[in-house]
């Protein structure tokens, strides 16, 4: 195992912001830590990088102790901070030299590594980092991150705030790295980028959701999902939660999912209950669950 | 929707810094009680556009119409009639909730016998009720932003701004807070809204998409969908708004 943790807790004066996290990630493995704000994902992830220490449990990265053994451990990790953590007064090679530096090596030494994602970012190397825009920012962070040659690269919400297209070439480069046999830790808040990774973790409150592969965890959904729509989305929304029968009803895309409690529930009656509450345009059709369908769930059973 | 008012109608509206023309003579309309996504990558002129439709920054040329009043000269105006929330949430975190609550009422000039019926009513409606007293800072990431887009709300503007008002937050507070924008929307608010996840794009009764400072398309997401040959609007995104980087 390239990471392993076991039994993790971590509080803030009253705050738990971990409740007991076990996951392990295979090496070369692209793995997703998935959840909301507040889940817990940079506390984890904090830890594993040796910038804080569980209250209880521990963690072993490459079979170095993330306590113990830390200084050994910060050589062969990678890790880019939620917040852009550079230093805005530096230029772009200046910023990449430092971090080469700093972990006693050159940029010249690793520039293999780095070269896909660093020429883009070349031109401008005279540049202050902090007058970059957000796209290149992120570029120059993840150089950074990647100059010593490390075995483990840790992201955290590389992808949060950004937008879809620049989201979709991130997602690139991190495939590209993994083909280069990293090992790959990323946290993000977009369930959509589940179906990126090898495996996810879906984690929220500070617990484990789940662990799988995407199509596993998808698999895991045990109700018939319905996709409905008519003109009118909103009161759609409101009858069907109405409904003595319905069991979730949440807006997904252009229609609802919804689930029943009577799994024989017929896709007529549900037309018909709809019809003659006058909405016009009615379709009611199977759909397949996605991570998102599978995250809500599991979120609500573990609140009840 | 042809015939429906107008709410905010633009018309080569351009915005230039220096040299750099951030907003491209920019063309299109918003009709009363629509919910209209407005999406683009980094960089492609969204911010400015909607700082031009809130009032706060005038426009280098063009023609400008909110809520019936012009987007040149009547931008103090403009203020009072709509509402703004944006990402990082228009709250007083060192404020409690009955607090932000009042000063919000207070700025729009709502009557204190009005404001206390409506205090009522959003704390219901919430149900913040128990956490009237509590300082915002102590609520929960979902909480904030209920409580922030009925505070933009709060003075029955003729269109809310929604700048990303959805990211962090797990799916399902995503969705409630999404419930409470269709509800908005159904009393008659126009709500404009930006954001980063395409699947609420498809929640919009129309979508622009801005790239490089121009619009390079306007529809429904159906519309839109059918167009460019994409089973999603993230598909639609990816073909249009390319990185300029």
């Amino acid at each position: 195992m390239m990471i392993s943790v076991g039994n993790i807790e971590k509080s803030y004066g009253e705050v738990k912001a971990l409740r007991g996290v076990s996951l392990e990630v295979k090496e070369g493995e692209l793995f997703g830590l998935i959840g909301p704000d507040g889940a817990g994902k940079t506390s984890l992830i904090r830890i594993l990088v040796t910038l804080l220490k569980p209250d209880v449990g521990s963690a072993t990265v490459n079979e170095l102790d993330v306590v113990k053994d830390f200084r050994k451990l910060r050589n062969q990790i990678g890790y880019m901070p939620g917040r852009f953590s550079l230093y805005p007064d530096l230029t772009v090679e200046e910023n990449m030299t430092f971090f080469a530096t700093v972990f006693g090596t050159t940029i010249e030494e690793n520039y293999h590594l780095v070269k896909d994602i660093y020429q883009q970012i070349e031109p401008f190397k005279e540049r202050l980092a902090g007058r970059l825009s957000g796209g290149m920012k992120q570029k120059l962070a993840l150089s950074c991150a990647l100059i010593h040659a490390p075995k483990v690269l840790v992201l955290d919400e590389p992808t949060t705030g950004v937008d879809a297209v620049s989201r979709k070439e991130f997602w690139e480069m991190l495939k590209r790295l993994q083909k280069m046999g990293i090992t790959i830790l990323v946290s993000t808040p977009y369930m959509d980028e589940a179906n990126l990774c090898d495996r996810v973790a879906l984690i929220q409150d500070g617990k484990i959701l789940t662990i799988d592969t995407p199509e596993k965890v998808t698999q895991s959904f045990g109700h018939k999902l319905w996709a409905i729509r008519s003109d009118n989305m909103y009161l759609c929304i409101r009858h069907l939660r109405e409904h003595s029968e319905s069991d979730s009803v949440f807006a997904f895309g252009e229609y609802l999912h919804v689930t029943w409690k009577d799994q024989d529930m017929q896709a007529d009656e549900m037309e018909k209950y709809l019809s003659d509450l006058g909405h016009t345009n009615v379709e009611v059709k199977r759909t397949e669950p996605g991570i998102e369908d599978v995250f809500m769930d599991l979120m609500q059973k573990h609140d009840n | 929707m042809e015939n429906e008012d107008i709410v905010i109608r633009v018309r080569d509206l351009v915005k230039k810094f220096g040299q750099f023309v951030a907003d491209d003579h920019l063309s299109f309309d918003v009709y009363k009680g629509e919910i209209f996504g407005f999406l683009g990558a980094n960089g492609a002129g969204k911010t400015t556009a909607i700082r031009m439709l809130c009032g706060l920054l005038e426009p280098t040329s063009g023609e400008l119409t909110v809520a019936g009043l012009d987007g040149f000269k009547q931008r103090e105006a403009i203020k009072r009639r709509i509402g703004y929330m944006s990402q990082k949430f228009s709250l007083y975190e060192d404020l409690t909730v009955n607090e932000n609550i009042r000063l919000f009422a207070g700025i729009y000039g709502i009557p204190t016998r009005i404001r206390k019926e409506k205090t009522e009513e959003l704390l219901e409606k919430l149900e913040l009720t128990s956490a009237r007293k509590k300082l915002v800072r102590d609520l929960p990431l979902g909480w904030k932003q209920k409580l922030a887009f009925s505070l933009a709300i709060i003075h029955d503007p003729s269109i809310v701004f929604l700048d990303e008002p959805s990211g962090g937050v797990d799916p399902v507070t995503r969705r409630r807070f999404w419930d409470l924008i269709y509800e908005a929307a159904h009393e008659g608010i126009t709500v404009f809204v930006t954001t980063h996840y395409m699947d609420e794009a498809e929640y919009c009764d129309r979508v622009a998409i801005m790239s490089a400072g121009k619009i390079v398309a306007l529809d429904t997401p159906e519309a839109l969908k059918k167009e460019w040959d994409a089973t999603s609007m993230d598909g639609v995104f990816l073909k249009l708004a390319r990185s300029n980087e």
